[in-house]
């Protein structure tokens, strides 16, 4: 059994978890404590770096808290109009079909201002990679009702909690897109714990392995917590998360495409 | 010169992938149609993409991405449909990605639509419009020309005439001169460099590379437009040096009101035609001149009455400014009605010359 010798000032100063960043990271983000985006950001840089595609990846991120991920990622971006990834991203990949694609978009991104496009992008079999960060909420503008809002939850425009009667049922993106033959690879995942963490990343490099090879349409919906959102403790958030939305949202493959 | 046998659709679309066009999203709108379906049935022979899109927001905004990473990309519609591409517009022209927008238009009634926009942010879009098929043929590859050379999105301005009108003419690639590297344009090739590239309305930049941000950004995309006034501006008269009537007129409507002139110049009329080709950057300086020395100036097109005001806002005086167009529709609502004939124009500057001017 190992003693940590606390007698003795460390040998070298404390670092923190940030110090350990992949160097496609550029600076420290600038959200919400306990806030699980950049954890998603993170896993994302590294299964590109991993993939070795750094050099070959053009990204189309929404408009939501992870907009400024854009200051932080060293990736060739496109900042977009809210709800259009997949529609500017399939532009892209048209034109540049050697280049690795994503979008980064949120629930109100995807699921209200563009079910849309990432449906007919996903019905296209669009040779691209559609990240989904779904917090249940609209974080940036304070957490308000988005279409992805799990029943009982309290949000700024569902003050008593979402009810169906009112505010009608949460639509599952992920679940939409691997009902559509073009989605060669759907999987929701989550950051709340660092199983699911790992867990996740493998389904990101799962899905632009899926892109890379041509098969078809990929989606990664990924729960991420928003404690600011949800009116919990930052230290909850990850609990919190694990008993509302992990229960609507199961974690898990949806689609895999066959090798 | 050897002509080919086409309709304006065809012509366009061929003058288009002429100049390098090759990815087009568009939404089936009539007249629009004829276009859409010549670039899907001519870009993959040119090793192009065409997407017939799920709505005109998603064509616009495939446009958008396709134009960001650096290809010569188009979409259209006619009036109707370009209302919904009025916010991907205003964003192109603030995140400076060039693209052409063909309004294969019902009618004149998207003048304002065109020279003052319905997206937000301190924008203009270039607008060219042709008066005939040839001239649409040339307007299809200028367009892309001054889209690259300003990084902006620009409006071609057609009809059903242009659309459908089956004529002679001769497609081949037109060089207007040398354009600015698309260095700025997403390759993928800037990640993990320090410096990757990016889009951006806000221009703020990377965290170890800082772009100017909104303020300073915004502000010169404002000055580069009011550059643009400065030097883009195109128009076309005749008959101006002895006139005492002066027809401004654009598009096919100016075709006309052409025709008509030299009908009655032919009759001892003093009378000339000015016609702003583009209509934004609108030619204010040329109308001021032009105007200078007439006692009237007859505005006709097919609207209620836009266009007038930039007529007003440059003409040398303006009392001297009458209106002689209105809003004439088929009853299909498709194409033009029953305005758009050179009798009833020739009666309607007739009319208005008997009723004086400025003295």
């Amino acid at each position: 059994m190992t003693v940590i010798d606390t007698s003795q000032p460390p040998s070298e100063p404390a670092r923190k978890v940030a110090d350990f960043r992949p160097s496609l990271l550029l600076g420290e983000h600038s959200l919400c404590p306990g806030c699980g985006e950049p954890v998603a950001l993170r896993v994302l840089l590294e299964v590109l770096q991993e993939l070795d595609i750094v050099q070959r990846t053009i990204g189309v991120v929404g408009h939501g808290c992870y907009g400024s991920f854009v200051r932080i990622m060293d990736v060739d971006v496109l900042q977009c109009l809210h709800g259009r990834a997949p529609a500017c991203a399939t532009g892209i990949k048209r034109v540049r079909p050697d280049c690795a694609v994503f979008t980064m978009q949120g629930d109100g991104d995807m699921a209200n201002e563009g079910l849309q496009e990432v449906l007919h992008a996903a019905a296209r079999g669009e040779k691209i990679t559609c990240v989904l960060l779904n917090n249940g909420v609209f974080g940036d503008t304070g957490g308000q009702l988005t279409a992805a809002t799990v029943l009982g939850q309290r949000t700024k425009t569902s003050l008593e909690g979402r009810d169906a009667e009112t505010h009608g049922y949460p639509i599952p993106v992920a679940d939409l897109v691997a009902g559509l033959r073009g989605a060669a690879y759907v999987a929701r995942g989550a950051v709340s714990t660092a199983g699911a963490v790992a867990q996740t990343k493998r389904m990101l490099r799962r899905a632009f392995e899926t892109q890379l090879a041509g098969a078809g349409f990929s989606l990664v919906e990924i729960l991420t917590m928003c404690p600011t959102g949800w009116f919990v403790p930052a230290s909850e958030g990850p609990g919190y998360l694990g008993d509302s939305m992990e229960q609507a949202y199961p974690l898990g493959e949806l689609t895999t495409w066959r090798h | 010169m050897t002509l080919e046998l086409l309709e304006g659709s065809e012509a366009i679309a061929t003058s288009a992938i002429a100049a390098g066009c090759r990815f087009f999203a568009g939404y089936p709108m009539s007249p629009f149609t004829g276009l859409l379906e010549n670039m899907s049935r001519q870009l993959p022979a040119a090793g192009g993409v065409c997407l017939n899109a799920e709505s005109e927001i998603e064509g616009v905004n495939m446009t958008l991405g396709a134009a960001a990473a650096g290809a010569r990309a188009a979409t259209g519609s006619c009036g109707q449909g370009i209302a919904l591409m009025q916010e991907a517009i205003a964003e192109a022209a603030l995140n400076e990605t060039p693209f052409v927008v063909f309004n294969m238009a019902r009618n004149q009634q998207d003048y304002f639509q065109a020279t003052r926009g319905g997206g937000w942010g301190d924008y203009r879009t270039i607008t060219l419009a042709p008066k005939d098929v040839p001239e649409a043929v040339e307007h299809a590859q200028l367009a892309f020309h001054l889209a690259d050379k300003h990084r902006a999105p620009v409006i071609f301005y057609g009809d059903p005439l242009l659309a459908q009108t089956r004529i002679g003419v001769s497609v081949r690639p037109l060089d207007f001169g040398p354009l600015p590297p698309k260095d700025w344009a997403l390759d993928g090739t800037g990640g993990g460099t320090g410096r990757s590239r990016q889009v951006w309305t806000w221009a703020m930049g990377k965290a170890t590379d800082p772009g100017p941000g909104p303020d300073r950004h915004w502000r010169a995309i404002a000055e580069k437009f009011a550059a643009i006034d400065a030097i883009e501006t195109r128009s076309e008269q005749a008959h101006v040096e002895d006139a005492e009537t002066l027809v401004v007129a654009f598009g096919s409507a100016a075709k006309f009101v052409e025709y008509v002139v030299e009908e009655l110049r032919a009759d001892g009329h003093r009378i000339g035609w000015f016609r702003p080709v583009t209509l934004w950057p609108f030619p204010g300086g040329a109308l001021a001149a032009a105007t200078a020395g007439v006692r009237r100036v007859l505005v006709f097109e097919l609207n209620a009455g836009q266009m007038l005001d930039d007529v007003r806002i440059h003409a040398a005086d303006r009392s001297a400014v009458r209106f002689i167009g209105g809003v004439s529709i088929a009853e299909s609502g498709l194409a033009y009605g029953d305005l758009m004939d050179a009798p009833v124009i020739r009666d309607r500057i007739l009319t208005a010359c008997s009723e004086g001017g400025r003295s």
